[in-house]
């Protein structure tokens, strides 16, 4: 290795080609390497809606107040939805995600009210039911090879119609859990999964002018919601697994050509199997995030989520046949979702063009998406 | 270790799947520095002959040894352990990720400590960047997606990766059979390259013009058995062409068409 520039005869280019070659390695254009980015679709998207809100929408909504009340929904799809962004990456979908957490928003409730347990408890063992329900997913899938999507299908309506029948049962007839709150203990625990963070900080920011702040001196925005604490904080772990990685690169490889992974010992399997997992415990994430911060649970919650999330996803740049995507256009896509569905009530228009403006915002992404990857990859 | 231990060698490999009967009976060696050609038509078991030796199937009989030793691998990560690395005509390479991604997929660099493990990417860059160079591929920026490269030079960058990651038998199957004419004679070339250096290639194609361009020894495939093994020396190419075509009849129509299929 340590003689590399030796040219070998009549195979390497001669030296002046060499260098002529290190002169176009600088010369990438900036251009190419931003078209090459897959969230470049999402990034321009979210420039876009925010210019038209900006224009029509009531000035509140750009107020910090405003950009909270956005980022809240925003959140919880995000975090659903960069999960789905990395199994899509990895090449499968999963269509119980939705679902799910409903599903783990009962089970959560179950351990918190039913058995009693301390809430780290609890916590802990919602996410193991979630990851071994996902992984009864990713096996399923894995031995059987069938489309995921199928397979995954089937698990939305199980997981659903347990839901209902799972909250009946614990609660004697109803379709509703309450008082989950109450039981759960406080302390740390709960302050990481409910609740705002950053309150004393907000407080300093107010007492200094640096934020709106109601007569009384307490601020509008007493702190950030713990949920988009979580979005945040999973966007960027998610990212920097899939950029920096050796099981980022695997999710990609899994995804471009499992076959071609496989043969240059990518652990494919086990790769798709901890995605299905990890796409479980987004939902159980979810589940408890607003189980604890509604109080309570019902059988519609997550109702149509793994919809939302895979088009978030596909906003984000993730392509339907796997292989390419990231994570953080994932979390632009669910910020675009966010602004849109709240934003609307902000302006003059009818809040139900949201569905029309949903489907045709796919519809561009996927156009984009498939003449970048043209692109990228020089199809003709 | 002995130089003149061949590198591979079956003795009676034999491969049932349920009731058929893929392999009956092949028996091949390859030494170091060598080009082995594989030879046969469709249908004549090359390819279950290539997965198994390159872990992804096991026999069903037979001796399998690696440098004189035998072995027996339970997937094509031991095979690749073992220093057998197999490049695939249309699955070397995954269009959508970058040339460096995949030239050390699979087996990347890590840096830092758990965890904050990471790809030293770097590394990856510069060696790609380097390997590419020394092979004469035109590799403007590593991160350029194998998409964009052409099927010769894909075809290059697996031999490059399987030789920099310290194979001693290459696997090479139909690596010419998708190419036009500039790129299989800059596969070809590579090819010989590779030999230099001392490493033992397994050639599989059923283009007996590609196969006697480079290979010393040729080995004929037939109904899951070997034919026979010729040196360079010892066979004419178109007595390669009938051999494995099994027979006369080709021949014929060989001929009716005026010139060699």
């Amino acid at each position: 290795m340590a003689n590399t520039t030796q040219p070998t005869a009549g195979l390497s280019p001669s030296p002046a080609v060499g260098k002529i070659q290190d002169e176009r390695l600088r010369d990438v254009s900036l251009v190419t390497r931003i078209m090459r980015r897959p969230e470049l679709g999402a990034l321009a998207g979210l420039v876009l809606v925010a210019i038209f809100f900006a224009s029509t929408a009531d000035p509140s909504m750009f107020t910090l107040a405003g950009i909270m009340n956005i980022l809240s929904p925003a959140s919880q799809l995000g975090i659903l939805a960069i999960a789905a962004a990395l199994l899509m990456i990895g090449g499968e979908f999963d269509l119980s995600i939705g679902s799910m957490v409903a599903f783990t928003g009962l089970v959560f409730g179950a351990f918190v009210t039913l058995s009693g347990w301390p809430l780290l408890a609890a916590i802990a063992a919602t996410f193991v039911v979630a990851a071994v329900l996902g992984g009864i997913n990713g096996q399923i899938v894995i031995r059987t090879r069938l489309p995921s999507f199928i397979v995954t299908l089937a698990f939305l309506f199980i997981l659903r119609g347990l839901s209902l029948v799972g909250l009946k049962w614990a609660t004697g007839g109803s379709t509703q859990m309450r008082g989950i709150a109450g039981q759960a203990d406080e302390g740390f625990i709960r302050e990481i999964f409910s609740g705002n963070a950053l309150e004393g900080f907000f407080s300093w920011l107010a007492a200094d002018d640096l934020v709106a702040k109601f007569p009384n001196g307490t601020p509008t925005v007493t702190g950030v919601p713990v949920s988009i604490l979580w979005f945040i904080g999973f966007a960027l772990l998610a990212t920097w697994i899939l950029l920096r990685t050796r099981a980022g690169n695997w999710i990609f490889a899994a995804g471009g050509d499992s076959n071609a992974a496989r043969n240059s010992g990518v652990p494919v399997d086990r790769v798709k199997t901890a995605l299905f997992m990890l796409t479980a415990a987004s939902a159980a994430l979810v589940a408890i995030l607003t189980v604890l911060d509604a109080g309570s649970t019902d059988a519609r919650r997550g109702f149509q989520k793994e919809f939302e999330a895979i088009i978030a996803a596909v906003i984000g740049g993730c392509l339907l046949t796997g292989g390419y995507g990231s994570a953080i256009g994932a979390f632009f896509g669910a910020i675009i979702f966010g602004m849109v569905s709240i934003g609307l009530t902000y302006t003059r228009f009818d809040s139900d063009w949201f569905q029309v403006f949903l489907g045709a915002m796919l519809l561009l992404a996927v156009l984009f998406n498939n003449f970048i990857r043209r692109k990228v990859t020089g199809e003709r | 270790m002995d130089a003149n231990v061949p590198l591979i060698e079956i003795r009676d490999l034999v491969k049932h799947f349920g009731s058929v009967i893929a392999l009956s009976g092949v028996s091949l060696t390859v030494n170091r520095g060598e080009v082995m050609c594989l030879l046969g038509d469709n249908g004549a078991g090359k390819s279950t002959l290539i997965k198994t030796l390159a872990g992804v199937h096991q026999p069903t009989s037979g001796e399998f040894l690696v440098e004189g030793r035998p072995v027996s691998f339970s997937s094509p990560r031991d095979a690749l352990d073992a220093g057998i690395a197999t490049v695939y005509q249309d699955l070397a390479m995954i269009p959508l990720m970058s040339v460096t991604r995949n030239f050390f997929m699979g087996r990347e660099p890590v840096k830092g400590v758990w965890p904050f493990r990471r790809v030293d990417f770097d590394h990856c860059d510069e060696v790609t960047r380097e390997e590419m160079h020394r092979i004469g591929i035109d590799v403007r920026d590593p991160h350029q997606a194998v998409g964009t490269l052409s099927g010769g030079e894909r075809q290059c960058v697996a031999i490059a990766r399987a030789v920099y990651f310290g194979a001693k038998v290459l696997i090479l199957d139909e690596p010419t059979s998708a190419l036009g004419v500039a790129q299989t004679s800059m596969v070809l070339k590579y090819i010989h390259q590779v030999r230099q250096k001392g490493l033992g290639v397994i050639f599989i194609t059923h283009n007996v013009r590609h196969a006697y361009a480079v290979g010393d020894r040729f080995t004929v495939l037939n109904r899951g058995k070997t034919l026979g093994t010729y040196a360079k020396s010892e066979i004419a190419i178109e007595e390669l062409q009938n051999l494995m075509a099994g027979g006369k009849e080709l021949q014929a129509v060989s001929e009716d068409l005026g010139g060699m299929v």
